[in-house]
């Protein structure tokens, strides 16, 4: 029926600060972070919670895109998909704390992929996970290390993440 | 996309999204690990009734990079030199479960031929057929042209505003003819160059500007200029008198390779005769895409062969 | 021979009479009531044409059985509502000598579905270089009359003038296969744009037209007789049409899918639309259908050329040329020149009957449906509409272009000299008609 919005526009700006400030606490040491984004909207949020930690602790952190389609499970299975492109900041990710970013974290699938693109490209000291939304159904052992909000759904429903840069609008919406 | 086997079934969009994925792909090549597993367990066959290790190569290392398994099979010394029909050949290679065949034959029509006539149901890649077309060739031109010409910015671009010649034997070139629908396609402007027996009947009515001596085109200023391998039996068709009046009237001398302004590219799809259609001097010159161009053929490959064989048959999600 | 009457046949399309036929001849022609030993067919709604007259089939008969035999391209023709077929020489062994033609000629006639007349080869071999023995063949119980070297050129002058002279001694006919081979090497489609956007090597025109314009001039020369096969170019119909003007005996043929197919079905690369002369383009198409209608080019002729599933199942370049015609030809010449008001009914009879016989000195069919004519007639049905397919093929081979294309006419009956070849649309067994035809020459 109709969509219910369950995160406004600042309810978005509130939770990339938190998650902003919790990626830097959870950093231990001196390790460079890379934030990776999963296009599309992955990848606007991966730039802007860069930005955020760039206010308060400039220098410590880059961001790029990791696309994820070569590697996904389900290849042979739908029509051919076109990637989008991967870019990894100049410093590379070897022994750096990646974090994959994401919009909506939901079978799993997704991040199982984005695991195995890392591997082919460098040897991480760690990866971590930041997502906006967690709508729970995981099909894989995969959990988010930074969440924006949970929001328990059924499978029937749908989970629809709009930001500025892509949808012209910010909001988080649920439909039956 | 379920066959490839011209370009001139190729759209401007789609066009311009191979070009893009392929510079998605040449970036694998600066990576730990330079494969990618989107093609795993897939089985990519080479068909090759013509012998080509250059185009075979780069189509093995392409399906490698996407892990797929591939299987060769050449026609000498084959079944097929005994005599079995392209028909059977290619039913025994799906019989083996080949997902996608790269096909290079002698004839004009075999890519097509395969794709059509309800022998097999696997994707078919022409890699030349005949005298008609080599659609992988001319978009790693397209690839190379573009890379050249817009570097980092080239993403998402076609060739509009580009201006190309295309130099030799039009008439027997498959290399001409794909080049000249996918420059078209993506709005560069095309001249082409050759005597009046190695043209085409009706080429004035191809997309061109035509042209019979090459002194015409050099002063045009250009982007490129793709200069096409002349066979030396066409001598015994009369096609032209000789070697030395060819290489004299269209060859790429040095003193025409002076001529050319600065930014201008010397292409050939290779093997090249040396002294014939192009002299040492252009071939080794800085304007010379010649090795970049098999650089870009695996990434082109790679792309080709990702959009024909992942996925269910059909447009692309 | 037991009599048949077909009642009520709407003869060459026009007024609707009975047809008496008893001891292999038109006995009566009018009202006629059916007497108590005699088969009736009931022709209400058909059209009866003389039994057609192919000059030119191939029917692979010494030696390449496995397309055709002289039984199953008779079979083939009688399907067609052909009563007469001329056999061409390009068999293996050739048809150069009195031994083959004698040879396929009595085939024929046990066969009994068609007069089978052979063809004999100009040159020995076909090879292009020596006379074959013309006289003999003359002289035979196959009584040639008609001459080819069809599949290759007679391409040398001087060989083509002495053909012509020697031909003309024994009162036959030079059919010659206009293609001269220089500029046709290699050859695989029309020569025009889309041979050049397809990469299939060019048959210019002009290497038809040429070896046509000197043929008709040595004809003049020599006072001898010309016959020109397969024409397929406007520019050769005009030249063919010069020489007409002029006074010389040159008569022409077209094929079936001449006057209906083009060099457009070549861009898919199926083999089943390559052939020799190649298809070539609508302003042919439409000047070999005017050229028909008004008399440039005498008849129609199939040119039917079985080949086997493997010679048209690989690529283009390795094809071989040829289409099956003979159980479509009517339809298609229907299609393309009755239907579009070109030609009716009895110009139709002149063009694939009486003329055709006539170039091949060939005896009764010069008075159609006439009382006391032989019995070779066929009735055809020209509101049926069907689906082509290989189904209505009766030869060997099924290498047919018109597979999936919706043809009009159909034959229902075919009479060759008074036995029923074909009857409500099927084949009469091959016993039956070898013993009528046996009887029949008993008689």
């Amino acid at each position: 029926m109709g969509a219910r919005t369950v995160l406004h526009d600042a309810d978005i700006t509130r939770a990339l600060r938190r998650i902003a400030h919790e990626i830097v606490e959870s950093r231990r040491g001196d390790g460079r972070l890379v934030l990776l984004g999963i296009p599309t909207r992955g990848r606007v949020l991966a730039e802007r919670i860069c930005r955020i930690i760039d206010e308060f602790e400039p220098g410590i952190a880059e961001w790029g895109s990791l696309d994820v389609t070569m590697y996904r499970d389900d290849l042979a299975r739908s029509a051919t998909r076109m990637p989008a492109p991967t870019v990894i900041p100049p410093g590379g990710i070897d022994e750096a704390i990646v974090v994959l970013v994401d919009d909506v974290l939901y079978s799993g699938r997704t991040i199982r992929a984005a695991l195995d693109a890392i591997v082919d490209h460098g040897r991480p000291r760690a990866v971590r996970l930041a997502v906006l939304v967690d709508r729970g159904h995981r099909e894989l052992p995969i959990r988010a290390d930074f969440v924006g909000k949970n929001i328990p759904s059924a499978t029937s429903e749908r989970v629809s993440v709009r930001l500025r840069d892509t949808d012209g609008v910010e909001e988080v919406t649920i439909e039956a | 996309m379920k066959h490839l086997l011209s370009t001139r079934d190729l759209d401007r969009t789609t066009a311009v999204s191979i070009l893009d994925l392929a510079e998605d792909m040449a970036h694998t090549a600066d990576r730990e690990v330079k494969k990618l597993p989107a093609l795993r367990g897939r089985t990519v066959v080479n068909l090759f009734f013509e012998d080509s290790t250059r185009t075979r190569l780069s189509f093995e290392s392409a399906a490698k990079r996407l892990s797929a398994d591939v299987i060769t099979f050449s026609a000498k010394g084959s079944s097929v030199s005994k005599g079995e029909s392209l028909k059977d050949t290619a039913q025994t290679l799906a019989a083996m479960g080949a997902d996608a065949i790269v096909v290079r034959h002698h004839d004009s029509g075999a890519a097509h031929q395969l794709a059509h006539a309800g022998w097999i149901d696997a994707a078919v890649l022409n890699a030349g057929d005949g005298t008609h077309e080599h659609p992988t060739q001319a978009l790693l031109d397209a690839y190379t042209l573009r890379a050249r010409r817009f570097g980092a910015g080239a993403r998402g671009r076609g060739l509009e505003g580009l201006r190309v010649a295309i130099v030799g034997d039009i008439l027997h070139s498959r290399v001409a003819r794909s080049n000249v629908w996918l420059l078209q396609t993506l709005g560069a402007e095309v001249h082409l160059v050759a005597p009046r027996t190695l043209q085409p009947h009706g080429l004035r009515s191809w997309p061109v500007t035509v042209h019979e001596h090459l002194d015409d085109v050099l002063h045009l200023p250009l982007d490129a200029v793709m200069m096409l391998r002349i066979q030396t039996e066409r001598m015994k068709a009369a096609f032209f008198p000789s070697a030395r009046e060819y290489a004299r009237e269209w060859g790429f001398t040095a003193e025409r390779l002076a001529q050319l302004g600065p930014d201008t590219m010397v292409m050939h799809p290779g093997p090249m005769n040396r002294g014939l259609e192009i002299s040492s001097a252009a071939a080794d010159s800085s304007r010379s895409t010649v090795l970049d161009q098999v650089t870009n053929g695996v990434s082109i490959r790679m792309a080709v062969l990702y959009l024909l064989v992942s996925g269910t048959a059909g447009e692309p999600a | 021979m037991n009599g048949l009457v077909i009642r009520g046949a709407s003869l060459l399309g026009g007024h609707r009479a009975d047809v008496r036929v008893r001891d292999g001849v038109i006995a009566a022609v009018g009202t006629l009531s059916p007497e108590l030993d005699e088969r009736m067919i009931d022709a209400q709604g058909l059209i009866a044409l003389p039994g057609l007259v192919d000059l030119h089939t191939h029917l692979r008969e010494p030696g390449g059985e496995a397309s055709e035999t002289v039984l199953t391209g008779t079979q083939a023709a009688a399907a067609g509502g052909f009563t007469a077929v001329h056999a061409m020489a390009n068999t293996s062994p050739v048809a150069d000598s009195a031994g083959v033609v004698e040879q396929v000629q009595r085939l024929g006639e046990r066969h009994g579905y068609a007069t089978v007349r052979p063809i004999g080869a100009v040159t020995v071999g076909l090879a292009g270089e020596q006379l074959a023995e013309i006289g003999a063949m003359a002289r035979s119980s196959a009584a040639v009359r008609v001459f080819s070297d069809d599949g290759f050129c007679v391409h040398d002058p001087l060989l083509m003038r002495r053909a012509l002279e020697y031909v003309a001694t024994f009162g036959g006919v030079i059919a010659q296969h206009a293609q001269e081979p220089r500029l046709t090497e290699g050859a695989q489609m029309n020569e025009s744009e889309l041979s050049g956007e397809l990469g299939l090597t060019g048959w210019p025109a002009v290497a038809e037209e040429a070896i046509i314009a000197r043929d008709v001039l040595l004809a003049q020369h020599v006072g001898a007789r010309l016959h020109v096969c397969h024409v397929s170019t406007a520019g050769s119909v005009e030249v063919v049409r010069w020489a007409k003007s002029r006074g010389i005996a040159v008569t022409a043929e077209v094929t079936p899918h001449h006057l209906l197919l083009t060099e457009e079905l070549a861009r898919g690369y199926d083999p089943h639309f390559k052939v020799n002369p190649p298809l070539r383009s609508d302003d042919d198409v439409r000047a070999l259908r005017d050229a028909l209608a008004d008399g440039t080019i005498d008849i129609v002729a199939t040119d039917h050329a079985p080949h086997p599933d493997e010679a048209k199942q690989c690529t283009w370049a390795e094809a071989a040329n040829g289409m099956v015609g003979l159980e479509s030809a009517l339809s298609v010449v229907q299609l393309a020149m009755v239907d579009t008001g070109l030609l009716d009914w009895a110009g139709v009879a002149r063009v694939l009957s009486t003329t055709p016989a006539d170039i091949g000195r060939l005896e009764g069919y010069d008075t159609p449906l006439e009382v006391g004519a032989p019995a070779h007639l066929t009735l055809v049905e020209p509101e049926s509409r069907r689906m082509w397919s290989t189904e209505h093929l009766r030869g060997r081979s099924t290498n047919t272009p018109y597979a999936g294309r919706e043809l009009p006419g159909r034959i229902v009956h075919t009479i060759h000299g008074g036995i029923v070849t074909v009857h409500d649309g099927e084949l009469v067994d091959q016993e039956t008609v070898a013993a009528l035809a046996r009887e029949a020459h008993r008689g």
